[in-house]
């Protein structure tokens, strides 16, 4: 395996819109809002930026192909912009890109920004795609949430797990990022919720209910990343730099190959696995502090704590329902609200988890600090469960 | 002797209560009362004549999916969804019929599904084809309140022609052309224009079916009293058992026309009635078909030998059995668009196709035809240039592979109610093939609470979309409960 990129670069700034409705912004006022606060945190000025990635994913909506959005929005000077996308994971890919070019030698200060306009459809939930030519002949009028739900039915079957249980501890991990959500300012939901209402909300796709679906908002976030040297030059102390970026993309093994069978994530387990070797992690269960996940669906965040190597396989929805991923749990997860009360700004989201861990990691995070975190872990998924890119990075302290 | 080799036939699972619509229409029409009774076959919303038609064929085909014997393919039906575009290329596509068949969509008159039968018979006894296939089906929309609404019926039927005939063979035709309009329905119009039924009757059926009748029994070299079955369907009560009388028939071999299980289905009926025929005929026994319109079609068999052994899985009496009450007249009424409802923005999304692509991809949509590995023996879906093999993705190793008629089950679902569907919820999941191959597709004909994984499953062929703006129909294969599967574990498990 290659050496990796620990410790290799530092984060400089960072910055995150407010998440929401926001009727009152479009995605250039919401990249402003990201942007603003991730130069005033790394204290540098724009002609210092070397380099910018940029990610968003539903461009037909107003934000626009290319990378000219982000130049004009920010007024970059000239630089080289580079737009990717990669479904949900594309805020991830925007970091990864950032952080290669730094770590390349070919920038020494990289700006990743991500942003999604999602509410400007006229109705709830994601926007109705277009897939291409082919594949509307071909597959089923469906959802997102639909594809996702589809880990229940699976995780049930193989494991044993009756559905009123499955019910139960996957409104637990709703109820949990509520919690966590009303804790923090940028959120887009900060309400709390009880199990009950959870267990009793409208079906969207069995058996997920309202309250199993992640917000769908509107928001951006960026990150400024350098290497350790510039960054202490700049007068920066107690660094987060990066510890491993992963990204496993599939290859049709689990949509067209008897072999796979729908109850997890085939990407996430090999992208998990490479991470933890390249940030030199034996074990994670114990020594990761604390993780973002991509909880788009209270069902993904259940099997991704096994696939993540967290929970033993068929033991997620058991550690679920001790309160193992609770803010006073073992290991705390969607800290911030997670994708389900931040809301998920497609294009920004990876970008999203990685500003919790970053201010989490700087002992910033007000209300919802934890106690001397020094791993924090992001998982960013996008596509559906089976067909899809599932990125795994893990920042830190310098050093640990 | 050329004849039958085998026949199939297919009702759609609803049945619609007549009670639960003559009720909802009593303040308009309480006339209708009178015709409560019993129920007729309503095709789900993503069913129509042709998709219909194709399960007959399948039915008739039997479960080997090498169908390269087939020669000659009729498409029979007055509800075709294309005017100008042929459906019986559609119908050989999704039977993965060579495409070197000859083929011809029929239509015209409710008669057109025996003229079609004629036809093939003709084809196969002249020489210019060993073995022919015609499916009818027939899905016709009425106006709300209307007699037809309660008349009509959905389905199809199909039936397999040969030089042998093992089934029944093929003794001979009467034909009558006259221009006696009972009805129509013009190029651009939905629904039928019916004359007054006693002039139909009298006039019409009265006049102009008893030669068809009497002129396939002389060819046929047989007397009146020789028919042991008379199928003729009309929606006028008494009607066969009259003109049974006027030719000799004797009254016991009239048969039932199924009007108060499946209601008539049009051009597809006296297939219908002829398949549900053979189900129940012995080896000997004459079958004389005939049918109305604008004219009369009549045509005369002898039951063979094989009729006992060609039996299809489904046929007449299958489609009877696999039933469901339908009470809910409003979700008729939607199903065949007689409703404006709210579908919700969802359901603005363009169905506009690619025709290219659907060509390129033919045998895949149309066919459901993927790949198999010819060094690993993977079998796959869609076919691909590179195996999905992990361990061994060879290039080019792929040859075609036909899932249509491979058992499967549900490996992962959900019951979707965000996404737009005709007949919310819209229920999909990971389908996985006995043999190999998996698809992720819509499931169809369902109930919610009916689906899990490990449900046994079975290909249909059905309507995948709309495109209503430019009025073309988009069609792909779906999972639907393989009932008798099921009933087999249940069985199993019991014991």
């Amino acid at each position: 395996m290659a050496k990796g990129i620990r410790d290799k670069v530092a984060i400089l700034g960072m910055g995150c819109s407010k998440f929401g409705e926001r009727w009152d912004a479009g995605s250039d006022d919401l990249m402003v809002e990201a942007y603003v606060e991730a130069m005033q945190d790394a204290g540098i000025e724009p002609s210092q930026l070397d380099a910018a990635w940029f990610s968003t994913h539903i461009d037909e909506l107003g934000t626009g192909k290319g990378g000219t959005p982000l130049s004009i929005a920010l007024r970059l000077p000239n630089i080289a912009v580079t737009r990717v996308e990669n479904f949900c994971a594309s805020g991830s890919e925007a970091f990864r890109g950032a952080v290669y070019a730094v770590a390349a030698g070919a920038a020494d200060i990289a700006i990743a920004v991500g942003v999604e306009k999602l509410k400007d459809t006229g109705y709830g939930g994601l926007p109705v795609g277009n897939p291409g030519t082919l594949a509307p002949q071909v597959i089923p009028n469906g959802s997102a949430p639909g594809n996702f739900a589809q880990l229940a039915s699976a995780y049930r079957a193989k494991h044993g797990v009756s559905r009123e249980d499955l019910k139960r501890a996957i409104a637990h991990v709703s109820v949990k990022s509520h919690a966590n959500g009303a804790k923090n300012r940028k959120a887009h939901l900060q309400k709390a919720v009880t199990v009950e209402q959870v267990l009793n909300a409208p079906m969207i796709a069995e058996p997920l209910g309202l309250f199993d679906c992640c917000g769908v908002s509107d928001g951006a976030a960026a990150a400024i990343v350098t290497t350790p040297e510039i960054a202490r030059a700049l007068g920066k102390r107690d660094l987060v730099t990066v510890k491993a970026l992963q990204l496993s993309v599939s290859n049709g093994y689990e949509s067209q190959y008897n072999g796979w069978d729908g109850s997890h994530f085939h990407t996430a387990r090999i992208a998990a696995g490479k991470a933890y070797r390249e940030a030199g992690i034996e074990r994670p269960r114990e020594q990761i502090s604390m993780m973002e996940v991509h909880d788009c669906f209270s069902i993904t965040e259940l099997v991704t704590m096994e696939d993540l190597f967290i929970s033993p396989e068929g033991q997620g929805w058991r550690d679920v329902l001790d309160g193992f991923y609770d803010a006073d749990g073992g290991l705390p997860c969607q800290i911030d609200g997670g994708l389900k009360c931040f809301g998920h700004p497609i294009g920004a989201s990876g970008l999203r988890m990685l500003y919790e861990m970053y201010l989490q990691l700087q002992g910033r995070a007000g209300e919802r600090q934890l106690k001397d975190p020094v791993f924090g872990m992001t998982h960013n998924l996008g596509g559906a469960p089976a067909s899809n890119v599932c990125s795994v990075a893990i920042i830190g302290q310098e050093g640990a | 002797m050329v004849g039958i080799a085998a026949w199939g036939a297919y009702a759609p699972r609803l049945r619609l209560s007549r009670k639960a619509v003559t009720e909802a229409n009593a303040w308009v029409a309480p006339n209708l009362r009178a015709k409560a009774k019993g129920e007729r076959s309503m095709a789900n919303w993503d069913e129509d004549a042709l998709t219909m038609a194709v399960e007959a064929a399948r039915d008739a085909l039997g479960p080997d999916d090498d169908r390269s014997a087939v020669d000659a393919l009729y498409f029979a039906s007055t509800t075709a969804p294309f005017v100008d575009r042929q459906n019986a290329g559609i119908v050989a596509a999704a039977l993965t019929l060579e495409k070197s068949i000859a083929s011809a969509d029929v239509t015209g008159s409710q008669r057109c599904g025996l003229s079609a039968l004629g036809q093939a018979l003709a084809a196969v006894k002249g020489g210019a084809a060993r073995r022919a296939l015609v499916a009818t089906g027939e899905h016709r929309r009425a106006r709300a309140a209307s007699t037809q609404e309660l008349d009509n019926g959905d389905g199809a039927a199909a039936f397999v022609i040969d030089a042998e005939g093992g089934v029944a063979e093929f003794l001979g035709q009467g034909s009558v052309t006259d221009d006696f309009v009972d009805h129509f329905r013009g190029a651009d119009s939905d629904f039928d224009y019916a004359w007054e039924e006693r002039w139909i009757r009298d006039e019409g059926i009265v006049k102009l079916v008893p030669p068809a009748i009497r002129r396939a029994l002389e060819v046929s070299g047989l007397n009146a009293s020789d028919v042991s079955h008379f199928c003729f369907p009309s929606t006028f009560s008494g009607m066969a058992a009259g003109l049974a009388k006027t030719v000799g028939i004797a009254p016991e071999a009239v048969r039932d026309n199924l009007a108060l299980t499946l209601g008539e289905a049009g051009s597809a009926h006296g297939p219908l009635m002829l398949a549900h025929a053979l189900e129940q005929a012995r080896p000997g026994e004459v079958i004389l078909i005939a049918q109305f319109g604008q004219g009369a079609e009549a045509l005369v068999f002898r039951v063979g030998d094989g009729v006992g052994n060609n039996r299809p899985a489904r046929g007449v009496a299958g489609s009877l059995a696999d039933r469901k009450d339908e009470t809910n007249y409003l979700k008729f009424l939607t199903f065949n668009g007689l409703v404006e409802w709210d579908k919700g923005m969802r359901a603005e999304k363009d169905n506009k196709t690619a025709l290219t692509t659907l060509y390129r991809n033919q045998d895949m949509i149309l066919g459901l035809v993927g790949g198999r590995c010819r060094e690993t023996g993977v079998v796959q879906f869609p076919r691909t240039r590179i195996s999905v093999a992990p361990n061994n993705p060879g290039v080019d190793t792929q040859e075609p592979y036909r899932f249509a008629e491979r058992k499967a089950s549900v490996l992962s679902y959900s019951a979707d109610y965000l996404t737009f569907s005709m007949s919310p919820p819209n229920h999909y999941g990971m389908i996985v093939f006995e043999g190999g191959g998996r698809i992720m597709m819509d499931i169809t004909d369902v109930e919610p609470g009916e689906v899990d994984s490990g449900l046994p499953v079975k290909m249909v062929f059905r309507i995948k979309d709309v495109d209503e703006k430019r009025g073309f129909v988009r069609y792909f294969w779906k999972a639907a409960p393989d009932r008798a599967a099921m009933a087999k574990n249940t069985a199993l498990a019991a014991e």
